[in-house]
């Protein structure tokens, strides 16, 4: 089976960079259809570079990316994003938020109008899926950070997008919250069957969630490790207080130990 | 009493006080009325031009909502192609600075010039030295979207013009209706000036010819009227401001 996502030999350079060190080198990646993957790396280490490679909004100076067999020449339009940040719209409420992916991506775009009601049970459906039922009429300035975050989710999601990336969606929470966010993430995964790519600093939580984790190393990032996550799956929270579960994690941090102290 | 009767009750307490001190001053120190004029001797003569003065107010205003208007289309229009193009922001900076910077009395000349003597220089000086701020403000708000949610919609293949429309633009108003006070303000000092100099009808053609006949009194008056016109369209623009842009007046400085 060929891979959805495979990045192959990528160098990039920014061309604003002024020491014209590239942001990641000879980075190679592949991560299969429906599959979670997760990237961490020590701080600086191209992790965002490899998002917007990956959904075209940068194209690399050398080597290829290719998503759902098409090499990537402009953005991708099939790819759903959520970052640490939550960017809700102010002005919108929750719902209008989390609708706003339908006006801009075809055949949304044109139906949306005619089909506001189907549309907006959609949205309703997402928000109960993540514990926000009946919040769609608040302004996303009344939730709390981790209610925004879950937002920021359903509208990732709400074009079912077929490949989600995630740039440290949980990495502004506090520790309860995160692993509340975890789980709705691990069943977000398993009831949409969408290729998830997800970057984070927090080992336990590739761990718990993804199928296969990539180390990067620090500037400029290469893939020094790549560890296939054996857990079955559904997974519960609880497996994070196992034995197996410490040691993949202890594993993982001495890859990056040794990413940190290359660079 | 509560905080909140006083900060109510403040503006009207300062207002009366700072008019009887002053109606206090003149008459203790005898002041000649050629030259400070008591509250009392101005609200006479307020009266007594009434009609005079309610003509040329009406023409005041009108001129200024005509060139404030124009400066507000014109000024997003400006400020929404600033805002999304970087090259031409950079490229048209200098122009834009340079004409702002121009007193824009000197511009009624070439406005008579052009138009003669008239409604058209009064609009337009309105019109030139109130577009500024709009254009600015616009013009800001658009070019600060959050790269984040540039990222979110460009994934999902949006245009420039997506952006600008669905983000830039909302994200704008609450800077564009703050500049809309800066702007009503200085659209009145255009209209008063543009009348001074090029027009038979107006407060400001009012007041150049009551201080030409050194009438004390009815150059006062004409002041009060245009402070209290220009009280009025700002309360009106911050109300707009208010109710347009909720969302962006949730902190509790604001409150």
């Amino acid at each position: 089976m060929s891979a959805f996502v495979d990045i192959h030999d990528v160098t990039h350079v920014y061309a604003r960079v002024e020491d014209g060190l590239p942001a990641v080198q000879n980075l190679n990646l592949k991560v299969n259809e429906g599959e979670f993957a997760a990237i961490v790396g020590p701080s600086g280490c191209g992790k965002s570079t490899l998002m917007k490679l990956a959904t075209g909004l940068q194209f690399p100076r050398e080597g290829t990316v290719i998503v759902d067999g098409r090499e990537v020449g402009a953005p991708v339009k099939l790819a759903g994003m959520a970052f640490q940040n939550p960017t809700m719209l102010p002005w919108r409420t929750t719902r209008d938020n989390i609708l706003l992916p339908l006006e801009i991506v075809e055949p949304h775009r044109s139906r949306l109008r005619r089909h506001k009601a189907e549309y907006v049970a959609k949205a309703e459906r997402l928000l109960a899926q993540v514990g926000l039922k009946g919040q769609g009429d608040k302004f996303p300035w009344q939730l709390s950070g981790g209610m925004q975050q879950r937002a920021s989710l359903c509208r990732a999601l709400i074009h079912e997008p077929k490949l989600l990336m995630l740039d440290e969606p949980f990495g502004a929470l506090d520790s309860f919250t995160r692993e509340e966010l975890w789980c709705v993430m691990h069943d977000l995964h398993a009831a949409q069957k969408v290729t998830i790519i997800l970057v984070t600093h927090d080992l336990r939580e590739a761990a718990f969630l993804s199928d296969r984790i990539f180390c990067m190393s620090a500037r400029p990032g290469r893939i020094v490790a790549e560890r296939e996550v054996e857990f079955p799956r559904p997974r519960d929270i609880e497996i994070t207080y196992t034995p197996e579960f410490s040691s993949l994690v202890h594993e993982l941090r001495s890859h990056i130990a040794q990413a940190r102290q290359a660079a | 009493m509560k905080t909140k009767n006083k900060l109510a009750l403040a503006p009207w307490v300062f207002t009366i006080a700072f008019f009887a001190l002053w109606e206090i001053f003149c008459h203790v120190l005898k002041i000649s009325s050629f030259i400070l004029p008591a509250p009392s001797t101005i609200l006479w003569a307020v009266w007594e031009y009434r009609n005079q003065l309610a003509y040329h107010a009406m023409h005041t205003l009108w001129m200024t909502l005509a060139g404030f208007g124009l400066a507000v289309g014109f000024g997003l229009l400006l400020g929404m192609v600033l805002g999304s193009s970087r090259l031409i922001n950079a490229g048209t900076y200098p122009l834009l600075v340079g004409f702002n910077s121009i007193p824009k009395v000197a511009v009624v000349p070439i406005l008579v010039f052009w138009f003669g003597v008239g409604w058209v220089p009064p609009v337009m000086t309105a019109f030139l030295i109130s577009f500024f701020p709009i254009v600015v403000n616009v013009a800001t708000g658009i070019a600060t979207v959050e790269p984040e949610m540039e990222d979110v919609l460009r994934a999902l293949g949006a245009s420039k013009r997506d952006i600008v429309f669905k983000v830039g633009v909302p994200r704008a108003m609450p800077y564009f209706f703050g500049s809309l006070k800066v702007a009503i303000t200085l659209a009145y000092v255009g209209s008063v000036i543009g009348e001074q100099n090029a027009s038979n009808v107006g407060i400001g053609n009012l007041l150049t010819r009551a201080s030409a006949a050194f009438e004390v009194p009815l150059v006062w008056a004409a002041l009060v009227v245009l402070a209290v016109l220009g009280v009025i369209m700002y309360a009106i623009t911050a109300y707009a401001e208010r109710s347009m842009t909720g969302w962006a007046q949730r902190s509790q400085m604001a409150a």
